[in-house]
């Protein structure tokens, strides 16, 4: 069970020389006291490909994803976004480096003391690309592009349902035109239909931007779904990488019995050990 | 088990543990001050943070100081009757509201209410990734979030000290003259006679640092609280009981500053 470097296949057409992937991870490692979360992770995804990142609770995945969003410092490894790594960077430059990346937060992080038209806008006024009335005006138009009507704007995050919320907060990791998507389990708690409509709306999304896609997911379908490649990581490793339409015929014994959700299997044995 | 290491040990723990959680406090605020003497300032939080502290605080500001001057000049009156020292309850009165009383009551009443609220408000921030999410937006929570009430919390206790005085002194010049029959003009001949403009300034630089203190405390105890609910209940309460008893510490220290040099 050896690890291996989760990589985008090259598009048709590409030239034989492999291109340099836009998020380059290798031998990432953080613990907490004594757990260890990461573990030597490597990973590599091509720039305009999206990649999904599945395992179960607690292995790691929120971890890694804030890790490279420089959120949680790691304690040992390399990260690199288009070649350059991110963690010998100042403050600032990290700073300015993490501007060219959109979250969509697991439970959507909408500020409650805002209106929707300014968490929308957030990133936009602090970066003072605009004004407080051109964000107002600007906010219409990134709603639509999540299916949500203008006169959302005007509501409160707590006026709206699982599923608005998540547009919203869709909306706003969209709205400075990222480089780099983080999803953080994009369809959690909704009802499928709302997940489908959230997964339609990821794909709209990355591929309107050009946007390089990283998405951590325990739903299979929303897997298949948003990802060119799959990568899954157990007790902070990557255990195996591949397509995302292999998902479900992997070969790896851990994988298939992650992805058929069965009772009976290699990770169920290493919990009652 | 040993008998003889074992309360060692714990008392070397506690000692460390209180050693990290100064260092930490000490490190957030230094982050804190850099902030605000950087521009640029978020001056929308700045106002939100000051409305909520000087403004929706004075009704209770307002009415503990004058409550305290009336207990204080009727407390007085009993007091100095004893020694047919009863034109002094006018001085006693002032110099206590000014130097002691509507600082550290104000701020007492203001942790309680301010120092709970932004604890609350910034842990929940914290525990539903609205912390995290300020940072991925190219805005630094401290800046956003912290800087803005430390200066807010500096600004609105000597405004509110400023109210509480004049209460206090109110409340006081009012049971003299209604119930213990002192004569108005000498009440407030006597006040004015004594009040010194030190005392009142004193009085407001230890609002400021009181100010601060609530501010820090909410904030810190927010900022770095974890696991749900409960951590942001916990979180909550430590901000209050941390803030009052270093408002009550730090009003030792400044009054020996002050007044014994």
């Amino acid at each position: 069970m050896s690890a291996t470097p989760a990589t985008a296949l090259p598009p048709a057409g590409a030239p034989a020389e492999a291109p340099v992937p836009r998020i380059r991870v290798r031998g990432l490692c953080k613990a907490f006291g004594a757990k260890k979360v990461l573990d030597g992770i490597d990973l590599d995804v091509l720039p305009g490909t999206s990649m999904v990142v599945i395992g179960g609770s607690g292995s790691g995945k929120s971890v890694l994803l804030k890790c490279i969003l420089g959120l949680i410092e790691p304690d040992e490894g390399v990260i690199e976004l288009d070649g350059r790594n991110i963690l010998a960077l100042s403050r600032t430059e990290r700073e300015a480096a993490r501007a060219r990346i959109g979250m969509l937060f697991q439970n959507g992080a909408l500020f409650d003391s805002l209106p929707v038209w300014e968490n929308v806008t957030f990133g936009l006024l602090a970066q003072r690309k605009l004004t407080r009335h051109e964000a107002r005006e600007r906010a219409a138009d990134f709603l639509a592009q999540v299916g949500l009507a203008a006169s959302v704007g005007a509501l409160s995050p707590a006026e709206l349902s699982g599923g608005m919320q998540k547009r919203v907060a869709l909306a706003r990791a969209i709205a400075a035109q990222p480089d780099i998507l983080f999803f953080d389990e994009p369809t959690t708690g909704l009802d499928p239909i709302m997940g489908a409509v959230i997964d339609g709306l990821i794909i709209d999304c990355v591929k309107r931007l050009g946007s390089t896609a990283v998405a951590i997911t325990h739903d299979m379908a929303s897997a298949r779904r948003i990802g060119d490649t799959a990568a899954m990581i157990h007790r902070g490793r990557i255990i195996w990488s591949g397509p995302a339409a292999a998902l479900f015929d992997s070969g790896n014994p851990e994988v298939d019995q992650f992805t058929h959700g069965r009772r009976e299997g290699p990770i169920q044995m290493e919990l009652r050990r | 088990m040993n008998p003889f290491l074992d309360p060692l040990a714990a008392i070397g723990r506690g000692v460390i543990g209180a050693a990290r959680a100064t260092g930490s406090l000490a490190l957030f605020a230094l982050e804190g001050v850099s902030h605000l003497l950087r521009p640029p300032l978020h001056w929308r939080m700045f106002v939100q943070a000051l409305v909520e502290m000087a403004y929706f605080s004075l009704p209770v500001v307002a009415l503990t100081a004058i409550f305290t001057g009336m207990v204080l000049a009727l407390q007085s009156y009993t007091g100095f009757s004893r020694f047919n020292a009863e034109s002094a309850i006018a001085n006693v009165v002032v110099i206590s509201i000014t130097r002691e009383l509507g600082p550290v009551l104000a701020a007492l009443m203001v942790a309680g209410r301010i120092g709970a609220a932004t604890a609350a408000e910034l842990g929940t921030m914290r525990v539903t990734d609205q912390i995290d999410a300020l940072s991925t937006l190219s805005t630094n929570p401290m800046k956003y979030l912290v800087a803005p009430r430390l200066l807010a919390g500096m600004v609105a206790l000597p405004l509110l000290v400023v109210v509480a005085d004049i209460l206090g002194v109110l409340g006081g010049f009012v049971v003299s003259v209604m119930k213990l029959g002192f004569s108005a003009d000498a009440y407030l001949r006597h006040t004015f006679d004594f009040m010194h403009a030190s005392d009142v300034i004193s009085g407001l630089v230890k609002a400021a640092v009181f100010g601060f203190i609530i501010a820090l405390l909410g904030c810190y105890q927010g900022y770095r609280s974890r696991g749900g609910a409960q951590g942001v209940g916990a979180a909550t309460t430590s901000a209050v009981v941390t803030a009052s008893i270093l408002i009550l510490a730090f009003d030792y220290v400044l009054t020996e500053l002050f007044f014994t040099r």
